[in-house]
């Protein structure tokens, strides 16, 4: 890839005085783990350390679309990285992936549910590439005490009343699906008309929105600084905690069901690392104790059993039944074309 | 005397972290996503949205840079004619927020103007009705005059704190009352450093997205914002760069009308 050559040559030119292999404490080398933000109990990682005696090295993104062209430009190395089921498919598809051997990953397959490995068939088929870690759906988190009646569907984030108290979700495709649902249409529809219609509504809501935001739905909301917003499910237990008058609804018109995986990139420099990375994470301690720092949904059967709360072991927002929903989907890649053109619309919709 | 050498590492520099990134810039913003020579790229800044975003961009900045210079320079007046003492500590507080970052600094008036902000707070404790400050222009207008305004204001007074006494007193000595030295005195000889401080307001100000990103609650899609998301979250760095160097147009023109009045580069000692 021309892109790659390019940058590499100008980054090993411009970094060629910079050396940065420090000698550390940790014998048995490093790991190099790209993740969501505020999506790892931070202890887990010093466990890993102080056990394997691997160095952790760990880096954030916000968004799936800001993770990709940095992986993808090789603008930086990492082994390991956690996208969303969309994105696994991108990188597949691209080649940015290699195939896990499950042989160094015995937890993996022991502990994480069935269900989650046929519906990561959907991305990733024969589940060569990904480790599911998180799971779960979007949803409206609204506050009781501003909202006077119980929220049903997506039609709320249109209501007048409510004008310059809705948070959305600051990313395309998110954005997208919640005007696209509304209309009755698949988020992974290619329909020009769908799509053009999904654009005129979110236009049409703008002047109601109070803000795009990604991670800072979460504390606007338990602030009271808004009375609805569109969030990830993992949120809604955290947010709960903090600020009891907060409800979590998955709309009646369907959603998002979403997973996000570990995956090895092609050119990991530390592959049994990652390795062991990945299998510590699939210790069910290990899960449960970040899925009760984290509060997403964890696909680790194994730990789910081990949650001490009844009400949180069988909570309909961390752990919903989904044979009861008939119209939840999970996003697909449509093709770098699509991508532009949702992103041209998206801007259009900013831009108004 | 061969002294040369001793520049080696600023040219290094240069080559490494300017020339370099900046052909790279022109190199994506002139090739499309097969490497193939376009000028789509920076075509693309006429379409629509790109045109709404930029003459939005150029407004605001504009307005703030007026906001700023209409702040600053009289306060460049008191502190060239107050004692030095108390000027010295004045310029300290101009320049004191500076030493704290300016993401910081921003983050920190959107938990002011929020709507249960530390300004509704005391408006609600006073029994005043509240206002919706944060998420619209005016509150990028004002992040962008707090952000900046140190920047118009040292320029200024570098150039006042220069000027001779003497011709002051001349012209009062000639006759000419207040206004009428200020007008034809103060004011022309403090030229170069009004137009080095509207460049070094205007140019961050139109570039900026952080301000409006945080201060517009991505609500109001400024130019800067449209290069950023093409860079980070649309990955087309191609566009991404076209649409940068289109911008950089806009800021060679303000230099070059900045070095039509400055022709000393007086006003560029900060």
């Amino acid at each position: 890839m021309k892109k790659r050559v390019l940058f590499t040559t100008i980054a090993a030119l411009t970094a060629a005085a910079m050396c940065g292999c420090g000698s550390s404490d940790t014998p048995n080398g490093e790991v190099i783990v790209y993740n969501w933000g505020e999506y790892i109990d931070p202890e887990v990682i010093e466990m890993f350390e102080a056990e394997f005696g691997i160095d952790v090295i760990y880096d954030e993104y916000e968004t799936n679309e800001t993770m990709y062209p940095k992986v993808e430009a090789g603008a930086a190395t990492y082994d390991l990285v956690c996208p969303s089921d969309y994105m696994i498919d991108k990188m597949i598809e691209n080649d940015l992936l290699q195939e896990l051997n499950f042989d160094n990953i015995p937890n993996a397959k022991a502990n994480i549910g069935a269900s989650y490995w046929e519906q990561s068939e959907q991305f990733d088929p024969g589940n060569k590439y990904s480790v599911p870690y998180c799971w779960g759906t979007v949803g409206i988190l609204y506050n009781k005490t501003m909202v006077s009646e119980p929220i049903t569907s997506w039609d709320v984030l249109w209501d007048e009343q409510y004008a310059d108290n809705i948070l959305m979700q600051d990313s395309v495709r998110d954005a997208f699906m919640v005007a696209l649902k509304r209309n009755g249409a698949s988020m992974n529809t290619t329909d020009t008309a769908e799509l053009e219609a999904a654009k005129e509504e979110l236009i049409a809501q703008k002047p109601l929105v109070q803000a795009y935001v990604v991670d800072q739905v979460r504390d606007k909301m338990i602030g009271n600084e808004s009375a609805i917003g569109v969030i990830y499910s993992g949120e809604a237990i955290y947010t709960q905690r903090e600020n009891s008058d907060l409800e979590y609804v998955i709309p009646e018109e369907g959603t998002n069901v979403w997973i996000d995986s570990w995956v090895m990139l092609k050119d990991a420099p530390n592959k049994e690392n990652a390795e062991k990375f990945i299998n510590f994470l699939c210790r069910p301690d290990i899960a449960l104790k970040n899925f009760e720092y984290i509060t997403y949904s964890t696909p680790n059967v194994a730990a789910q059993e081990l949650i001490e709360d009844e009400d949180i072991k069988n909570s309909p927002i961390a752990f919903p039944d989904l044979t009861q929903y008939e119209n939840m989907e999970t996003f697909l890649y449509l093709g770098e074309e699509f991508d532009e053109n949702l992103n041209e619309l998206w801007k259009q919709v900013k831009s108004n | 005397m061969n002294k040369k050498w001793l520049s080696a590492p600023y040219l290094v520099w240069a080559v490494a972290f300017i020339i370099l990134p900046l052909l790279m810039v022109v190199y994506y913003g002139l090739t499309d996503k097969t490497g193939a020579f376009t000028l789509e790229n920076f075509l693309a800044m006429g379409t629509p949205e790109h045109l709404k975003a930029l003459g939005l961009s150029l407004l605001l900045s504009l307005i703030s840079t007026i906001i700023c210079l209409l702040l600053a320079y009289p306060l460049a007046m008191i502190l060239v004619a107050s004692n030095t003492s108390k000027t010295s500590f004045v310029v300290l507080l101009v320049i004191l927020p500076m030493w704290m970052n300016f993401l910081l600094r921003t983050m920190a008036w959107q938990t002011l103007l929020e709507k249960n902000g530390v300004i509704n707070g005391i408006l609600t404790f006073l029994h005043l009705p509240n206002h919706n400050l944060i998420n619209t222009p005016g509150a990028i207008v004002l992040g962008m005059v707090y952000n900046f305004l140190p920047f118009m204001v040292l320029p200024i007074y570098n150039v006042l704190a220069k000027i001779d006494k003497n011709v002051i007193n001349a012209a009062r000595d000639l006759g000419a009352n207040g206004i009428q030295t200020f007008c034809k005195i103060t004011l022309p000889l403090s030229i170069p450093g009004i137009v080095s401080g509207i460049t070094m307001v205007f140019v961050p100000a139109l570039t900026t997205f952080v301000i409006s990103n945080l201060l517009g609650g991505s609500k109001i899609l400024l130019i800067g914002n449209v290069i950023e998301q093409e860079f980070t979250t649309a990955s087309n760095w191609h566009l991404g760069s076209g649409l940068s160097l289109m911008l950089m147009v806009f800021i060679i023109i303000s230099m070059v009308i900045s070095s039509l009045f400055d022709k000393d580069g007086e006003g560029s000692a900060l």
